[in-house]
């Protein structure tokens, strides 16, 4: 049965607004499901309940007021790669387990303002290095639909926390698909907005270029409403655009005919589930049934993304990653000089994928290899850029699956880590040349399982993105639930 | 082919302890993973420019004022040793 834990954030804003329900009931309905479910999901690190009563008193206080955002009162869930001043923030690794910022996320600060209510910090694959939330070194999360499958990742936590009803909506980053692809696997959707909408100051870095905070909700309007609270320009990030915060749910007309929607061609080869290829045509067909002018797009370089990726994020997070050296914060392990003890700390403190990839990007950016590796794959990045530049000059937005399998099996690629990284395949390239993109689920497998789609539109096209995935989200009206919830 | 890399150099540089077994999976992983990212150069050719952030933006600046900043103490809080108002380390310098 439904719980208040389970309604869209918009469904429980007018409810709290109307005075039917209080912020109290709604954090007591999300601490509740959190309790019955998370030792067998493990979608949380660090639960904050005490404190979230406090925020929910004074939410409700806001509202009863007449003076409360659409936010207000609403719990959320937070990938604890997002710092939270006094509220340990761990990025899923021991070498910072015990860390307590001193300081808020511009993306947390804005949302505090705002009455959010903090449910708290949700597991994510160390340093949000991965595709499937096996790499956190406090143990990997279990997807709600079937808990001997992944969440995706890397922010598995925040998808599994919504899927389950732990929390109502939660944040992720997107670095290469860290969002959109837990997102398709754990059947919610999550948007990526266009690389600078949403500050990242407060966001631990992994790869600075590409690093994007974006949302896990039950539906495209709340992603919009989230958005809304989020996006605009912050002073303490240099690489945020000079954009003025706005209400993106004013873009959600249901009205998507005349729109040309291009089918990514190199979406669809060998490697797509057939389970996957076959939901995502019913969804494109049903774009066609609302009026959208639908035909073939290409991004011809798709291929190269993925190396240009694997060069591109280990070089920035090699470098990144060199504040960890047991001085400032975090682990320490003692050694006979300075260089001892960094090294020792390192070593005891990353695991193996963020070891593998600082030894990946500092062998790129090392004398006598930048060249062939870290600077061939910026200009595949140029190449990247192009083709979307060539395919939105013909249609207003891409169409895509998000990721070419539906949840696969705890353990299954954990000894492959090429076989891991084609994951996000499909999400990458957004990220390469800062697009905005979004998953929506498009409907379940034959075992099941979840299936998204991803619509990807110009730099800072939002409205656009948002306008077709609301009027397809109703189009395909997605109402499956996680097998876990019908066992409570 | 896979691609050969002295592990041991790499490691030094990353100022990264590794295992013996550490170093043979990685040598052989890396190897692999260089091999399929060696792909860039098909199609990386000298007239195309490179891309270091996809929405470029130069010289952001702020203007110089003093601001309230973190106090000394919550500097230090996450520190793993502090004396003195001051981050312990190692020592660096011999003295005679």
């Amino acid at each position: 049965m439904s719980e208040l834990c389970d309604l869209t954030a918009s469904d429980l804003a007018e409810r709290l607004r109307a005075g039917e329900v209080s912020s109290a009931d709604v954090v007591e309905s999300c601490v509740r499901r959190a309790d019955a479910v998370d030792d067998r999901v493990g979608a949380f690190l660090t639960r904050t309940p005490e404190l979230a009563r406090e925020r929910a008193a004074a939410a409700d206080a806001r509202i009863a007021a007449g003076d409360a955002p659409p936010t207000t009162g609403i719990p959320i869930a937070l990938k604890d790669v997002l710092t939270t001043k006094g509220i340990r923030t761990t990025c899923g690794s021991r070498i910072l387990e015990t860390y307590v910022p001193p300081y808020d996320s511009t993306a947390w600060a804005r949302l505090s303002a705002a009455g959010a209510v903090l449910l708290g910090k949700t597991n994510c694959d160390e340093f949000a290095m991965g595709s499937s939330n096996e790499n956190s070194a406090f143990g990997p999360v279990h997807n709600p639909w079937d808990l001997e499958t992944v969440p995706g990742g890397s922010s598995g936590g925040s998808a599994a926390a919504v899927a389950a009803g732990e929390a109502v909506w939660a944040l992720g980053t997107d670095t290469g698909g860290s969002v959109r692809q837990p997102a398709s696997l754990c059947g919610v959707v999550g948007l990526k907005p266009t690389y600078g909408l949403i500050s990242r100051y407060g966001l631990i870095a992994f790869a600075s270029s590409l690093d994007t905070v974006g949302t896990f909700t039950r539906s495209v309007r709340d992603a919009a409403t989230l958005l809304s609270a989020l996006g605009g320009k912050d002073p303490m990030d240099a690489t945020s655009l000079d954009e003025e915060p706005r209400d993106h749910t004013a873009a959600l007309t249901g009205d998507v005919a005349g729109l040309r929607v291009g089918v990514v061609r190199e979406a669809f080869g060998e490697g797509v589930q057939p389970g996957v290829r076959a939901s995502v045509q019913a969804a494109i067909d049903r774009l066609s049934d609302l009026g959208a002018s639908v035909g073939e797009a290409s991004l011809p370089h798709t291929d190269y993304a993925l190396s240009a990726y694997y060069l591109i994020a280990p070089s920035e997070a090699s470098s990144n990653l060199a504040r960890y050296d047991g001085v400032r914060y975090g682990l320490r392990v003692d050694g006979g000089d300075s260089v001892e003890m960094m090294s020792r700390t390192r070593g005891a403190g990353f695991g193996p994928e963020v070891k593998r990839r600082i030894m990946l990007g500092t062998y790129a950016l090392s004398a006598g290899y930048y060249e062939a590796y870290y600077g061939q794959a910026q200009k595949v990045r140029t190449l990247i850029i192009r083709d979307y530049e060539q395919a939105f000059a013909d249609f207003d937005v891409l169409v895509s699956p998000t990721s070419p399998t539906t949840a696969f099996r705890i353990g299954e690629k954990a000894d492959d880590p090429l076989a891991m990284y084609l994951s996000d395949v499909f999400t990458i390239p957004a990220n390469l040349s800062g697009m905005p993109a979004i998953s929506i689920p498009s409907g379940l497998d034959g075992s099941g399982l979840p299936v998204g789609v991803q619509l990807t539109a110009p730099i800072l096209g939002e409205a656009l993105l948002l306008r077709v995935a609301d009027a397809l989200e109703r189009a395909i009206g997605f109402d499956a639930r996680p097998a876990l919830l019908e066992t409570l | 082919m896979p691609v050969r890399i002295d592990i041991d150099h790499v490691a030094r540089l990353a100022r990264l302890d590794l295992t013996d077994e550490e170093r043979e999976r990685l040598a052989a992983q890396l190897g692999a993973i260089l091999e399929h990212a060696a792909k860039v150069s098909e199609v990386a050719t000298a007239d195309v420019p490179p891309t270091s952030s996809a929405i470029p933006r130069a010289n952001v600046l702020r203007p110089d004022e003093p601001r309230p900043s973190l106090t000394a103490q919550e500097a230090l809080a996450n520190a793993p040793a502090a004396a003195d108002e001051r981050f312990l380390v190692p020592r660096i310098v011999e003295l005679e």
